[in-house]
């Protein structure tokens, strides 16, 4: 048994850290009230914590962070928050990353209360009040030590940069030096909303020059991701993926492979066949040799081909008898159209799209003495611990996750796919696994956006104005697959796929907006901005179509629509300015788009212009306006936004899966096209700061791109483009 | 067989199949983990090193290919990271998930090796080979021009 393994650097730091055994560790419950403390034997033993703040004696602090990170700076910005209010000085802070254990280091986001996961962009506003709650409490305990030490009253005390000052004696002493001595009582200090510090005291929260922690380290090559980790004695894994769930090898060159020098196992197994090899060449060799012809009876989506799917979609949208399911609804949307004097219909659609994260899946597993160990970026710890625990038959708690950093999330490293394939490799092969994805693999294991057709309607009164807005989706039910207990629980709704429908910034009388449910057997899931990137693009698109048979001027129209939500009116107007919306440009035109995204709210304004030869659109400029609330870290907010755009902007143009017998058609980056440098535009962007309590920035950058660059061409050529991506040859067949 | 080449300076010695791909040289057999593996079809530039000073895709190049020449990586670029694009990367705050930074800096290495001033066209044609799916574009071509300035 290989009892002494050096997965990460950050692993490594962790445990030589506490084996000095020379530190004050706090602990806190994170679902708002206090469980008690941890015994602080458990920093002697290097047990697992479940702890945020460890002050050494050498002054060095050491912040749990409860987040994965996947280049969004949910490193930096968690621990960050914690410093603040313990007032910390920020260049002896080091960052670790928590264990998979929600009861102690679980957000209180009011979405996924109590849960600890990085995704839609809920980790700051999750964590905003734990985390200031568990930075405050440390620092009460420190103050109280002192004061008792000193015998002087807590209230002549003060803090700053890691002392503890008392400024009537001229004294100060360190917080490394006051944990030498400090106790820390049974039951902490209660920490009110009132006892936190006020915003115009922040010294680390809202500053320009706070570099990422992680940075550094992916600029020398140190930075240790999933695919970077060896562990003695561990052998490699290959996977020929299975093309769709629920298949099985028909025939095959098994035998064949298995003669490759250096292959040990040739493994078919429900999710492909893996090849299992001494080195890392043998076992692409033999991936890479592999002749399988599947048998597909038992698959579910064999029959699904999503160009031929397209007739039956739309059939189903404008079935009278279709099943629908009522998503969001005010007032009643039917009358009001049939009793309307105008009405418009617009059927949308867009396309599969895949992740490309530029980690392609990968996981090491060990198996050994009833006991798991897993090394992977994943976005949710305990998902992946509870998946594994369930497929090889044991419980949670025998499944150790090392969390490594993510070479990209986007919602991909959600499900745990690839830990769960590691693991039974190894259980099989009895010796731990590194298990790497080819690209090809990586997208044949997509789980995509998924295909979406939309039909919208929407009715005028005799003077014009909007009294019925109705959306109907058809598309496979996001939830249903990637998150099952949430669909269980609200009785069929899909959250994921429906985000962006419900237009609760737009003061519309009448509105329904519904789905009819696909069931094809895709394995649809979460994609960086979910619903909110194809439902924002039919709807703002649609609402353009709107205010054309208005006759008013979509900005005009959108302040209207947001007369009673200043904080929406505020970055239609923000952006309306920044990209000077009423000059003409010659051969160029802008569109606008606003969007909501799990409480920020965002308008992004497009320039583009046309080859109409090629049918290509030529972005130029991209102006974007936030309203986050308060800003933890402002040039990582920038970052995130520049990112969202781009992601957004390669969805708008040019990412599409394709479908087949239920296979997807695309190998690699040459049929998959994502953006390059080459296309991308100038991007401006404002960040208006207000008081209110910060939101999630991840994803906000992707909705309001694919409607503005729509709405652009639209102005431009008078023709209405409904189908993402808006590639070059659906441009060209739209102005045919 | 075996294949005797020079790496960040040091000799090295490895026993592979001829077409072994110098990705997983690097990486697995000389435990060299900055490079990374994005496509493996020479399409993303995730694995870029320098081979004899010119940027290639690593898991394009052959073990064989590299007998008696002298391999760079990101880890041999400098030896504390102060070569003038690793210390533009980090002022300009460019990675963000991190993980095509190693190839997207020996790409740029490679440029300002031949051009001391590139222009921001000259930046987007050489680097446009080169993916990064965090968008960090913008940022890529600001830390270009800050090394090219402050070299």
């Amino acid at each position: 048994m290989n009892k002494h393994i050096k997965p990460a650097s950050l692993e490594v730091s962790r445990r030589s850290f506490f084996k000095g055994a020379s530190g004050l560790t706090f602990a806190f419950a994170m679902s708002g009230t206090l469980l008690g403390r941890v015994s602080e034997a458990f920093a002697a033993d290097g047990a697992m914590l479940n702890a945020y703040v460890t002050i050494g004696h050498d002054n060095t602090i050491t912040i749990q962070c409860p987040g994965s990170e996947m280049g969004q700076g949910v490193m930096t910005a968690l621990p960050l928050i914690v410093a603040e209010e313990l007032d910390a000085d920020w260049s002896k802070v080091k960052v670790e990353f928590a264990p998979g254990n929600p009861k102690v280091y679980g957000g209180q986001h009011k979405m996924f209360p109590g849960a600890q996961l990085t995704l839609a962009s809920v980790s700051v506003p999750a964590y905003w009040v734990p985390l200031r709650t568990a930075g405050a409490q440390a620092r009460k305990v420190l103050l109280d030590n002192v004061a008792e030490h000193w015998k002087v009253p807590v209230a002549e005390l003060t803090t700053d940069k890691s002392k503890v000052i008392h400024k009537k004696s001229k004294r100060s002493i360190s917080y490394g030096d006051v944990a030498k001595f400090a106790k820390v009582p049974a039951e902490l200090p209660k920490i009110a909303e009132a006892d936190l510090k006020k915003r115009e005291n922040y010294k680390l929260i809202g500053r320009k020059n706070i570099g990422r922690i992680d940075v550094p380290s992916k600029v020398n090559g140190t930075a240790k991701f999933g695919i970077d980790v060896q562990v003695p004695g561990m052998v490699y894994a290959s996977l020929l993926h299975a093309p769709m769930d629920g298949v099985k090898v028909e025939s095959s060159n098994i035998d064949d492979v298995k003669k490759i020098k250096g292959v040990t196992h040739v493994l078919a197994l429900p999710f492909g066949v893996a090849v299992v090899a001494d080195t890392v060449e043998a076992s692409q060799a033999g991936r890479n040799a592999l002749k399988v012809k599947w048998d597909t009876s038992g698959a579910k989506a064999a029959p699904f081909d999503s160009e031929k799917a397209k007739e039956e979609y739309a059939r189903k949208a404008k079935d009278p008898n279709a099943e629908a399911m009522e998503a969001f609804k005010t007032g009643d949307a039917d009358k009001a159209l049939a009793g309307a004097a105008k009405t418009l219909e617009a059927a949308y659609w867009s396309e599969h799209t895949y992740h490309a994260q530029m980690e392609p899946m990968n996981a090491v597993a060990r198996v050994e003495n009833g006991q798991v160990d897993i090394w992977v970026g994943t976005q949710v710890q305990s998902l992946a611990s509870a998946v594994v625990a369930n497929v090889l038959k044991t419980t949670p708690d025998k499944v150790k996750i090392h969390l490594q950093l993510l070479g990209g999330g986007f919602g991909r490293r959600i499900w745990p796919d690839a830990p769960v394939q590691a693991a039974v490799l190894a259980n099989i092969v009895k010796k731990p696994v590194k298990l790497m994805l080819t690209r090809e693999d990586d997208i044949a294991a997509a789980r995509p956006r998924p295909m979406t057709h939309h039909v919208m309607k929407a009715g005028l009164d005799g003077s014009n104005n909007l009294v019925s807005w109705h959306h109907r989706v058809v598309a496979e039910n996001v939830d249903a697959v990637a998150a099952p207990p949430r669909f269980a629980a609200t009785k069929g709704r899909d959250y994921i796929g429906w985000v962006g429908m419900s237009q609760d910034f737009y003061n519309i009388p009448n509105l329904k907006a519904d789905a009819i449910r696909e069931q094809r057997g895709m394995r649809v899931h979460a994609w960086r901005g979910i619903g909110a990137g194809y439902n924002k693009f039919v709807s703002e698109s649609f609402l353009d179509e709107v205010a054309v048979a208005k006759g008013i001027d979509p900005v005009e129209y959108r302040l209207e629509l947001t007369k009673n939500h200043p904080r929406a009116q505020a970055v239609i107007k923000a952006v309306a300015e920044m990209s000077n919306w009423k000059r003409k440009r010659k051969d160029r035109a802008l569109g606008i788009a606003f969007s909501d995204y799990h409480d920020t709210l965002t308008a992004g304004v497009a320039e583009v212009s046309l080859n109409k030869e090629t049918g290509k659109i030529k972005v130029h400029n991209y102006w974007i306006a936030i309203d986050g609330g308060l800003i933890i870290q402002p040039d990582n907010v920038n970052a995130q936004l520049e990112s969202a755009i781009v992601y957004a902007l390669s969805g708008a143009l040019s990412e599409e899966l394709t479908m087949k017998d239920g296979a997807i058609q695309q190998s690699n980056f040459n049929d998959y096209h994502v953006m390059r440098m080459s296309d991308m535009p100038q991007i401006h962007m404002k960040v208006i700061v207000t008081d209110n309590p910060p939101t999630g920035m991840g994803e906000v950058g992707i909705p309001t791109v694919a409607p503005a660059i729509g709405n652009a061409v639209a102005t431009l050529t008078g023709k209405r483009l409904r189908h993402l991506p808006m590639s070059a040859e659906r441009v060209k067949k739209a102005l045919a | 067989m075996t294949v005797a080449f020079t790496i960040n300076g040091k000799a090295a010695s490895v026993d592979a199949a001829a077409d072994t791909p110098l990705l997983w040289v690097v990486r697995e057999h000389l435990k060299l983990t900055g490079t990374k593996f994005g496509c493996g079809s020479g399409l993303c530039g995730a694995c870029t090193v320098h081979v004899d000073g010119k940027a290639v895709r690593s898991c394009q190049t052959g073990l064989k290919d590299v007998a008696g020449k002298k391999v760079t990586t990101i880890e041999g670029l400098s030896p504390d990271s102060s070569h003038p694009l690793q210390k533009a990367w980090i002022a300009e705050q460019v990675p963000q998930c991190g993980y095509c930074q190693s190839g997207q800096i020996m790409a740029a290495a490679e440029l300002l090796a031949k051009t001391k001033k590139p222009s921001r066209a000259q930046i987007v044609e050489h680097m446009d080979g080169n993916i990064c799916r965090c968008g960090t574009y913008p940022r890529i071509v600001r830390a270009i021009q800050r090394a090219a300035r402050e070299a």
